[in-house]
This record gives structure tokens, sequence and C-alpha cells, in this order.
């Protein structure tokens, strides 16, 4: 396209130039934008859960000395590991807090003072009496667990001005609260129920190790089957199937797959893995499966891009110099496309790791106390494990699930920086 | 010049339809010495379409044959047919008869893989593989198994990098990627990767043709040394390069081989008018 006339071009020109780096500016402030809102709702999700996990990841502790009292913990000095466990460790905790709080005697009083620390408290004194007989008939030093109304009382989330039956603390498990603190008894320091313990009703007793651990068995089970299966399935088809009617099927069914609800894969489990199979329901091993299934054709899809992307002249120079077909996939192709397949087995596994539905179908939503041992034992997974505390009525959950979550965010940064750490050696592998 | 070009249309309609007397179809192969590819009617085709016509040449022990020709006349696509490299492309189709040293290349149940090692292969973009310049020639070798020890190996790549004419200038840095290398020391390393796997035959599909004039000139003195051990064809589409390195020429045309001939002799003389007007400059 010829325009301007002799004389006027130059102007013209200028003009035309100058239009023309304005809206390359114009262009690159869209960029910036678009990167800004990016980065800043990230930074504003990442906050707002972040400061209310902080509260999730402290739990407030009340130091109370106990009298191990023989009476009570084994009467006859058997000694016998059976008798010590079967020990009544509660009256031993009720007893340390009627000992610290000598004025209270009605029935009702006391019963509201015991509700002062933990149902936690009982276990902590028993292991402790089998870890060290030798304790027996002295006075030990406990840091107990709160309940989860005293912790938000001592984490100041409690309003004092309400009514005591809106509050959830009667005025004199208040006064006893104030008194703890004002004593220097009432301490609030990092949770590490939250990182040891499974799942349980009190809040203060809830921890994620087991959802933890249920995650990293699933993804485990997920990434050693679709791996393999999905480079050896993107393999064949880039590289030796032949391209005729039967191929192209299964390359659009794949890529309608990677588009499927994963609902429908928890039903598929459910009716395949559990109801034919028999695997046991809700374990990390029919988990597994479900999301490999669902990764599959995402993997699959990148995979072959990677692969495809390998230039053909690589090829060539492998063949020329005598390599066979499966010397030139397995020296130089796959270790060229590597970066690429694990960029999409990350997507994949991020997807898998924050995945409920599927999940949810083959039981994995299951209470869960114990920490899975095995891959056939009932477990369940972080998401899950936020979306059942999220659900859940008592107010000290709420940190809890914000907790959980950043425990989840942060499971998903190491795996993706494992990811970029591999990627980048396989890039750097001359 | 009109009048030329007209009876050289005319010539070569006549040439196709009805060959009229005094013009030879396809000239008789001179004498040539022991022949160590010969190929006879070879015609190939990419799905529908026709690329190469009955090609039959016979190539030479240890010297370089070059195959020139017009863009798209079929030499790459013959050249690749002498170490089956066009297996790989789908959808193609190969007829006739292509033996090295009287057996047939295309016969079942011959290994490919041998075959690429006794014939190796230069293309026309350099390809090292990502990888350091030692592994690079260390591949092949390592490969088919020819080193027992490291010291072995060690050696091929040595010597290998000598014959290329590359040694001297990668010697300290053997360990650094050959992608790192300038286009010409990429091209003589891809030599040098293919002399490695100690083949008979070399075959180079326009190995100059990304390469500035320094570089070939390196690379076409590496062959005429080359040509003391290896029997070598190359394409090329510079015909002044054909005339420097090569004993031997081919002319294709359109897919069919016009003339082949002693170098000298089909340079200062050829017997085929359309040769005449490809190596005067006419077309192409």
């Amino acid at each position: 396209m010829v325009t301007g006339r002799p004389g006027a071009t130059a102007a013209v020109t200028k003009a035309r130039l100058r239009r023309r780096h304005a809206a390359e500016r114009r262009f690159h402030a869209y960029a910036i934008a678009a990167v800004g809102v990016a980065v800043g709702l990230l930074a504003l999700l990442v906050v707002s859960i972040g400061s209310r996990a902080y509260s999730g990841f402290r739990q407030t502790y009340v130091t109370l000395p106990v009298l191990i009292d023989r009476e009570i913990v084994d009467p006859q000095a058997t000694g016998d590991p059976a008798v010590l466990a079967d020990a009544n460790y509660l009256g031993l905790v009720k007893q340390a807090l009627r000992t610290r709080f000598p004025d209270v005697t009605a029935r009702s009083e006391q019963s509201e003072l015991y509700s002062l620390v933990s149902m936690s408290a009982p276990d902590a004194v028993k292991a402790h009496v089998l870890a060290r007989p030798q304790d027996i008939d002295g006075t030990v030093e406990f840091r107990f667990e709160t309940s989860d109304k005293v912790d938000a009382l001592a984490k100041g989330r409690i309003d004092r001005e309400l009514p005591p039956e809106d509050r959830g603390l009667s005025d004199l498990q208040m006064a006893w609260a104030d008194d703890l603190r004002a004593k220097d008894e009432l301490a609030i320091g990092f949770s590490r129920t939250l990182l040891t313990s499974g799942d349980s009703r009190e809040p203060e007793r809830a921890g994620i190790l087991a959802a933890l651990t249920g995650s990293a068995m699933t993804l485990a089970v997920t990434f050693l089957l679709s791996f393999p299966l999905g480079v050896a399935a993107a393999v064949y088809l880039e590289e030796f199937a032949p391209k005729n009617r039967w191929t192209s099927l299964i390359e659009v069914n794949i890529n309608n797959l990677a588009a499927v609800p994963s609902v429908i894969f928890g039903l598929l489990g459910l009716a395949i893995l559990l109801n034919f199979f028999g695997l046991p329901r809700s374990s990390p091993m029919a988990g597994g499966i479900v999301l490999a299934l669902m990764t599959l054709p995402t993997l699959i899809i990148a995979a072959r891009a990677a692969i495809s992307a390998v230039p053909p002249s690589i090829r060539e120079a492998a063949l020329a110099v005598g390599a066979s077909d499966v010397q030139v996939v397995l020296h130089h192709v796959v270790p060229l496309a590597m970066p690429g397949i694990l960029t999409g087995s990350i997507i994949g596994m991020a997807r898998a790791l924050g995945e409920t539905a599927p999940l949810l179908m083959i039981g994995m939503v299951a209470f869960i106390v114990d920490v899975p041992k095995g891959f056939t034992e009932a477990a369940t997974v972080l998401p899950v494990q936020i979306f059942i505390w999220a659900d859940s009525p008592e107010r000290g959950f709420v940190a809890r699930t914000a907790a959980a979550t950043m425990v989840l965010l942060s499971f998903l940064v190491i795996m993706n920086a494992t990811a970029v750490v591999l990627r980048r050696r396989f890039e750097r592998r001359w | 010049m009109l009048k030329q070009n007209l009876l050289f249309k005319f010539k070569v309609m006549d040439d196709i339809a009805i060959t009229p007397k005094g013009i030879e179809r396809t000239p008789a192969p001179e004498p040539v010495r022991t022949a160590k590819l010969r190929a006879a009617g070879v015609t190939f085709f990419y799905g529908e379409k026709q690329a190469l016509f009955e090609v039959s040449i016979d190539i030479p022990e240890r010297q370089v044959t070059a195959l020139i020709g017009p863009s798209g006349c079929g030499k790459s696509t013959f050249i690749r047919c002498l170490n089956r490299m066009n297996d790989v492309i789908p959808d193609t189709r190969m007829e006739g008869r292509i033996e090295l040293d009287g057996e047939d290349i295309y016969a079942d149940g011959l290994d490919v893989v041998e075959l690429r090692a006794r014939i190796g292969m230069v293309f026309q973009k350099p390809n090292p593989f990502p990888k350091s310049i030692y592994d690079n020639v260390a591949y092949g070798p390592r490969i088919h198994g020819l080193a027992a020890t490291r010291a072995d190996l060690d050696e091929i790549v040595h010597t290998s990098l000598q014959r290329a004419g590359l040694l001297d200038e990668v010697k300290d840095r053997l360990e650094e990627p050959g992608t790192g290398l300038s286009g010409g020391q990429q091209q003589r390393l891809c030599i040098a990767r293919a002399i490695a796997v100690s083949p008979e035959i070399i075959l180079m599909d326009e190995p100059c043709s990304a390469l500035d004039p320094i570089a070939t000139a390196k690379i076409e003195d590496l062959m005429d040394e080359l040509r003391e051990k290896y029997t070598i064809v190359i394409v090329t589409h510079s015909m002044q390069q054909a005339a420097r390195v090569s004993q031997r020429t081919a002319f294709f045309h359109l897919g069919k081989l016009v003339e082949q001939g002693d170098t000298e002799r089909l340079f200062t003389n050829p017997t085929d008018p359309r040769t005449q007007d490809y190596i005067t400059g006419r077309f192409g």
C-alpha cells in the first residue's frame, strides 16, 4: 500500500511513526496492568488466608501442676503398663484443676471448670506416665491445650460484652481464664497438634497430619501410574503410531477426556474400582487411581506437544549415525521433551492435589483420626479435610481451615519447586 | 538470444515427447571405477506426486560424486534414498533397486541401522545434538559398541575430530555444548560425528548452503582429504562447488537424471542441451 504525495511523505511517515510508538506504549501498559492485577489478586488471597491461618497455627496452652496420685494410677503398685494404660487420667486432670481453683465446690461449677482444658489433657498425662513411670507420686507440670473457647478468648476473638450464652463462655469461666492469664499460666504458642495429629471433633485436637499423609500417598499413586503411562502413550502416538482412522479416533477421545468433569471420574472409580475390583473404600490406592485417570489426558496432551516440538533434524541426525527408532526416542526425543513433559505433569498433579469431587465419590470424605500407614488404609486428603473443617460449626475450625489451606498451598509450592528444579536439570543436561 | 531460447524449449519438448534422432535420452554411463553404490531404475513417490523417474547411476568408490540441478529436481530425494532416510517419511514409495557392494539395500530383512552405520550422512543445516562436543562424536561409537574402553572412545573421538579438521579448534573444550560452536564448526562436528562410526560412504546434502565462504572452503578442503578413505556423494546447488570438489557429476532435472559423467567432461562438454543450459546459467 503506497500512500502519500511527494513532499508530504516525511510528515505522514512521522505521524504514522508517532502513532505506532503510542500503540506500542499502550500495549506495554496493558500487559503490565494485566500482570499487576494477577499478582495483586494472588497477594490478596495469600494475605487474607495467611492472616487467618496465623491464629490457626497457634494454640493457647495452660500450665498446670498435676499430682500423679498412685491411688488413682496404680493402687497396687504393680508397675504393669496394662494397668497404667487403663487408669483414670481424667480424674487426675480434674483433681489438678480443683487444686488450682480450691474455691470451686459446686458440682455444676466444677464441670464448667473442667471444660477449660482440652479433652486431650488426659491423653497427655497418660503418655507421660507410660513413658516415665518413676514420676508416679510426684507432681509434674503439664502444658495442656485449652478448649477452643478459652483459646478464642485468649486470642481476643470473643467479645467480652456479649451475654454469656452468645459468648460460649460463662462469666465464671472467663474469670478463671483471666486469673490464669494474670498469673502467667496461660500462654499462646505454636500448635504442635496441627501438624502431628489426625482429625478430631474438637478443633484444638484436630490436626492435618492424616490428611497430609493421605494426600502424599494418593499423589504418589497418581504420579507413579499416570507419568509412565502418559509418557509412553504420548511417545507411541507421536513417534510410532500409524496415522490412520483409529489413531485419530484415539486422539479425539483423549482430548475429550481432558474436558470431562472430575466428578465423572469419581463415579467411574466407584463403579469399577470399588464395586467391581473391590478395592478398599476411601483408600489412597483407589483415590490415586481415580486421579491418575483424570490426570492422564492432560499429561498425554502436554507430553505429545513437547515431543512434537523436538526438531526433526535431531531425529534425522540420530537416525543417520545408525540409531534405532527406540534409541532415537530414548536417547534424544524424550530427554529433549522432558522439560515440557514435566511442566505438563506438574499441571496435572497440581490439579489432582486440589481435587475433591471425585474423591467424595469413593468415600475419601470419611472422618479419619489415624494417620494412614498403607495405601489400602482409609485416608482423606487435604482439600477434603479443608472441606470438612469449613463445614464444622466450632469456632476454632475457622482458623484451622485457613491453616490447612496454607499447608495445602505450601505443599503445592514445594511440588512445583521440585518440578522446576528437575526441569532445570534436564534443560542444562547438554 | 530469443532464438536460442526458442530452440531450447523446442528441444526440451522434443526430448520428452518424441526423442528425435541425434539426441540421446539418457547418455550411456561412461566406464567408471568399481561402483560402490549402484542405483537402477529408482522411482520415488511422495503420495501421488512422483519425485524421481527411473534414475540409474553408478557411484564409484573413493571419489566425490556431485549431484547438481535446480531446486526441486529430486537430488535431495535421491540422496536420501541411498541410506533409506526416506523410510521415516510417511506415505512415500520407492521402486527400483539400490545396491551397496552388489547387495540390495531395500531387501527384506536388511538391518537399516547397520546400513546407516555404513552410509553416514551430513545434512543441509548443521544439526549437532544438544550435548557436549565429545558426546556428539562419541554417540555413534557408543550405540554401535565400537569402543571397549574409555581410552578407545577417546581415541575415536580425537581421530574423528582430527579428520574433520576440528580438533585444533575444540580440543580444550570438548565438554562444552556442540550447539555453542559457529555454523561452520557445527557442520564439521556433524562430519566428525558421521565418520566416527567408520562408514564406507558419506552422503552430504547441501552441506555448505548454510555456511559462509570461509567455512565452505574449509569443508571443501576436507572433502578432498576424506575422499582418500571414503566414498562421498554430495548434493549441491552450486555448480562451482561441484566443479571444485567432485570427480563425477550427475545432473538432475525435474526428477530425471539427465546426464552423468566425469566432472571435467560434463562441465566442459555436456552432451545434453539441458545440462548445457543449466551450467551456463540459463535456468535453475
